[in-house]
């Protein structure tokens, strides 16, 4: 487990991980996926225009990220590829990950499959999906 | 202490709470390279410091939210990045050098010349 860390000193950011790392083995229904907490972190938002998705994926190169959207089901996949670590090197730590990724999320019934925006910057993807505009908050006159 | 300056200092404590960045720490006979994850950390809000023999890597993490909206999953759930390294001692952390791209923070710290491996030659007697 990674958060054993001989190096950190930060001892409530430890204990902080190691609370989360509990509380996912008690967590009801674990995703099909594995670890709740898959690469990359997900954070997921919405507005009354929009729906927004942050995947925490640093160190990309953002032609390589595969995001596709098909049925209202958001894709995000992609492959991280591990350090250059020369020959002859230790590797004392080794938490970061690599290999291949993928990450799912449904997407609300309102949303406009053709109106998708996405950008990636300081390794953080960021895809922005509108609504559809009858799904929009109006308000009507009254006469 | 009265009960405000203990909702005070619970307060700072939940600002001063950071997320530990993941890392890989990698040597070689030259020196220690040290790669770090903080995605959503742009250039001016990283800092890193070194103090006596420790090494602190700290981040801030600042994305463009659109205004009004409300969150409803959320696997980063604290806006800040911050660990703590002990260095050694035959490491130079005068000729630190750091490199930072798309939220990957790239450490070099070499060794002291005196601390760089030398061939010892075994002589048969």
């Amino acid at each position: 487990m990674f958060y054993l860390s001989p190096f950190s000193r930060d001892l409530f950011a430890e204990l902080d991980r190691l609370q989360r790392d509990l509380q996912q083995g008690f967590e009801f229904g674990p995703s099909i996926r594995g670890r709740a907490r898959g690469f990359p972190a997900l954070n997921v938002g919405g507005t009354s225009r929009s729906v927004e998705i942050y995947a925490f994926a640093p160190g990309l190169d953002p032609a390589s990220i595969d995001v596709q959207i098909e049925k209202g089901v958001l894709t995000i996949a992609g492959e991280r590829k591990p350090d250059d670590i020369p020959e002859k090197a230790t590797l004392h730590i080794d938490e970061r990950f690599a290999g291949r990724f993928r990450r799912v999320v449904s997407l609300p019934d309102d949303i406009d499959a053709s109106a998708i925006e996405a950008k990636y910057r300081d390794g953080v993807l960021h895809v922005s999906v509108r609504r559809k505009e009858e799904a929009q908050p109006r308000r009507i006159a009254v006469q | 202490m009265s009960e405000k300056a203990v909702a005070n200092t619970a307060e700072a404590e939940r600002r001063d709470t950071a997320m530990l960045p993941a890392v890989d720490v990698v040597e070689d006979a030259g020196g220690i390279t040290l790669y770090a994850d903080l995605p959503g950390v742009p250039k001016d809000k990283l800092a890193l410091q070194v103090e006596g023999d420790t090494l602190t890597i700290e981040g801030e993490i600042a994305l463009d939210l659109p205004e009004g909206m409300e969150a409803s999953h959320a696997e980063i759930g604290l806006p800040r990045f911050r660990r703590q390294f002990t260095l050694s001692k035959e490491l130079d952390t005068d000729k630190v050098s750091a490199e930072f791209r798309q939220g990957v923070l790239k450490l070099r710290i070499p060794k002291a010349e005196h601390a760089q491996p030398r061939r010892i030659e075994v002589k048969v007697a």
